[in-house]
C-alpha cells in the first residue's frame, strides 16, 4: 500500500491514485447509488505527455432542503415528469405548487489543485429544467452548521470561481486550510502518523469531512475501512 | 478606452494595468445615465462581441486579446443582459475585492505553505491594502503587503541587478544570507493562447474570438536552485510547457552560449524570431512570452521578473502564444 507524508497534501499522481481506489471503494459498498466516474480532461498545453489530467465526477445527485425531508411526496429520477399520491390523482393545474418544483440536482467534482496540493470540491446546482440555482438558493439546501460557517466567512468558505477544466461558473469549496485538517485528522491516528498515511484513504477520510459541508454523507462501511 | 453606445457614442477610461474592469464601473456610470432604461444594472463589458472576464485582472486580458496593442482598446459597456453562463457574477467592488483576497491567499500559500498571514491580517490593514490596489499608492500598498512576508526568492540576486549591468552573462544561484542556494515556489498564473496558423508580425495573429481558445490556469514554479547557475525565465517557461522546449538536456550555460549566438544575429526587439530560433521544433513553438505587456528575453533571471513584474496579489501572469501543428486530415482522393 502506497503512503504519504502526514503533511496533508497529495501529489497530482498521488490524487490520481487516490481517485482509483476511491472509486472503487465506492462501486463496491455503494453499489446502490450512482458511481463516481473519472472524467479525463484533453490534453492541456501544459501538461506533460505522460500526465493525465482530470478529475472525478458525481452527477444529477438530489439534495432536498429541511423541509422537504418530511414530505412524502419524492420525486427521486430526474426523467420522471409526474408525481403521484398513494390516495387520489393530482389535478395538473396544481402541479406547478407541488414540491417536485423544488427538486435540486446537484454535480459534484473533485479537482485537484496544484497550488494547495490538495483535493478541491466543486459543485453547482439546477432544477430539473436545467436551470442553474443561485447561491441563494443553494443555501437552502446546506445543513445548517455550514449555513452558520457562511454567515460567519461569507467569501472565504464557499466562493464562485470558473471550473479549472469546463471554464465556467460553479461553486466550490475554499481549499486554504485543507491540508492543516488532514493532517490533524491523520496524526489522531497514531499508527497512520508514523508509518505515513495510505494513498488509498486520503479521499475518503477529507470527502468524509468535505461532504458533511454540503449534506453528503459518506455510509458507516466505506468509514469503517479507515 | 472607448465604450461604443447611443447617443453618447464613447467615453475614455485610463485604466490601470493591475486593476479590473468593474473597479471603472463608477466613473463610468454618470456618463451613461441619462441614455439607461429604469431597473438593476448588471455591468459587463466586451471586446468585438466576446464578454471579458472581469477577475482577470485588465492589464492581461488587453496583453491576451490585442496580441498587436490597439490604442485606444474599444471595448463596449452592457448594463443589462449579464452572460451568467460564462462570468461569475459580479456584485460590484465587494466581489472584485473578495477575488483579489482570494487570490492572494492562494499565492502566500504557494509561497509558505499556509495563508495565515492573509487570514491574520486586520481589518484596518486589508481595507488599507485594497485601498492601495484600486487607487494605485504603491508606498501604501508596500507598508501593508510588506507584513505579510511573501517575499520571493532570490530576492539578493534581485537587488544586485540594481548596481550591475544586466547584461552581464555571470550565472548567479540564488542564495540565502547563509550563502546556501534557494529553492521555492513562486505563483504563476499561465495564459495559453494556441494558434495553428504562423504569422511573422502579430498584427497578422488570429484573432481570439472564444475563451475557449485560451487555456489558463494557476500553476507554481518550482525553482531548483543549482550552485553557479541562474534560474532564468526560459527555465521557468520550460518547466510550465516542457512539451514545448525540445532542448531538454541543455543547461544554463550551455543554453546562455546558444543565446549569446541567436543574440548577435537578432535584434532584441523581436522576440518571435528569438524564441523561434532558440527553441526550433518540427513540431510546435514558441511564439510569443508576454508578461506586463512586454515580450522580455528568456534569458533573464526568473527572479528579477517576479519581483519587478508580479501583480499586487503576488501571482506573476504570464501569457504565452503557442504555434501548435495543423491536424491534417487525409482525403479520399
Amino acid at each position: 500500500m502506497d503512503v504519504l507524508s502526514c503533511d496533508g497534501t497529495l501529489s497530482s499522481g498521488d490524487f490520481r491514485l487516490a481517485a482509483c481506489a476511491f472509486m472503487e471503494k465506492w462501486k463496491s459498498v455503494m453499489s446502490a447509488s450512482p458511481p463516481w466516474s473519472w472524467v479525463p480532461c484533453p490534453k492541456q498545453p501544459w501538461g506533460a505527455s505522460h500526465d493525465v489530467e482530470g478529475y472525478l465526477s458525481l452527477e444529477n445527485i438530489i439534495l432536498r432542503s429541511i423541509e422537504e425531508e418530511h414530505d412524502e411526496l419524492s420525486c427521486p429520477q430526474k426523467e420522471e415528469t409526474s408525481c403521484s399520491e398513494k390516495a387520489e390523482p393530482i389535478d395538473i393545474a396544481t402541479l406547478v405548487q407541488s414540491n417536485c418544483s423544488k427538486v435540486r440536482y446537484y454535480d459534484l467534482h473533485i479537482i485537484y489543485s496544484a497550488s494547495y496540493r490538495v483535493p478541491v470540491l466543486f459543485f453547482r446546482a439546477y432544477y430539473s429544467d436545467g436551470e442553474p440555482l443561485g447561491f441563494n438558493e443553494i443555501e437552502k439546501d446546506l445543513p445548517a452548521h455550514s449555513v452558520k460557517a457562511l454567515l460567519d466567512s461569507k467569501w472565504t468558505f464557499i466562493t464562485q470561481e470558473e471550473h479549472p477544466y469546463l471554464n465556467r461558473p460553479w461553486f466550490k469549496l475554499h481549499p486554504c486550510g485543507t491540508s492543516e485538517w488532514m493532517k490533524l485528522l491523520f496524526h489522531v491516528d497514531v499508527a497512520l502518523a508514523k508509518n505515513g498515511v495510505a494513498i488509498e484513504l486520503y479521499l475518503l477520510s477529507w470527502l468524509s469531512v468535505v461532504g458533511q459541508v454540503v449534506g453528503l454523507r459518506i455510509p458507516l462501511e466505506m468509514l469503517n475501512q479507515l | 478606452m472607448g465604450f461604443p453606445i447611443w447617443p453618447k457614442p464613447w467615453v475614455k477610461i485610463l485604466a490601470p494595468r493591475i486593476g479590473y474592469l468593474p473597479l471603472l464601473v463608477p466613473h463610468i456610470k454618470p456618463h451613461f445615465s441619462s441614455t439607461l432604461p429604469p431597473g438593476i444594472d448588471t455591468v459587463w463589458f466586451d471586446y468585438k462581441g466576446l464578454p471579458l472576464k472581469w477577475y482577470i485582472p485588465t492589464g492581461i486580458l488587453f496583453d491576451l486579446l490585442c496580441s498587436e496593442p490597439e490604442r485606444p482598446w474599444n471595448l463596449t459597456v452592457h448594463f443589462r443582459g449579464y452572460p451568467g453562463n460564462i462570468l461569475i457574477p459580479c456584485e460590484g467592488e465587494d466581489s472584485v475585492k473578495w477575488s483579489f483576497i482570494n487570490s492572494l491567499k492562494e499565492a502566500a500559500y504557494i509561497i509558505n505553505g499556509n495563508c495565515k498571514s492573509v487570514m491574520n491580517m486586520s481589518q484596518p490593514d486589508q481595507v488599507e491594502l485594497w485601498r492601495s490596489v484600486i487607487n494605485g499608492n504603491l508606498e501604501a500598498y508596500i507598508r501593508v503587503s510588506s507584513k505579510l512576508k511573501l517575499g520571493t526568492v532570490g530576492d539578493e540576486y534581485a537587488a544586485d541587478l540594481y548596481s550591475s549591468s544586466f547584461n552581464s552573462r555571470q550565472s548567479i544561484g540564488d542564495t540565502d544570507s547563509t550563502g546556501q542556494v534557494k529553492t521555492g515556489r513562486v505563483p504563476v498564473r499561465l495564459y495559453v493562447w494556441s494558434v495553428n496558423e504562423d504569422f511573422d508580425d502579430l498584427e497578422d495573429a488570429p484573432q481570439i474570438d472564444s475563451w475557449d481558445k485560451i487555456s489558463y490556469v494557476n500553476r507554481p514554479v518550482e525553482i531548483h536552485g543549482e550552485e553557479g547557475k541562474c534560474f532564468t525565465l526560459h527555465d521557468a517557461v520550460k518547466s510550465l510547457l516542457p512539451e514545448y522546449f525540445p532542448y531538454k538536456s541543455l543547461n544554463n550555460e550551455e543554453s546562455s552560449r546558444e543565446e549569446d549566438k541567436n543574440e548577435e544575429k537578432v535584434p532584441s526587439e523581436n522576440l518571435s524570431e528569438h524564441v523561434e530560433s532558440c527553441y526550433p521544433s518540427d513540431d510546435a513553438e514558441v511564439k510569443l512570452v508576454r508578461i506586463q505587456g512586454i515580450e522580455p528575453k528568456l534569458e533573464i533571471p526568473f527572479s528579477w521578473v517576479v519581483n519587478n513584474m508580479v501583480n499586487p496579489e503576488h501571482f506573476l501572469h504570464l501569457c504565452v502564444c503557442l504555434k501548435l501543428p495543423q491536424v491534417k486530415i487525409p482525403s479520399d482522393t
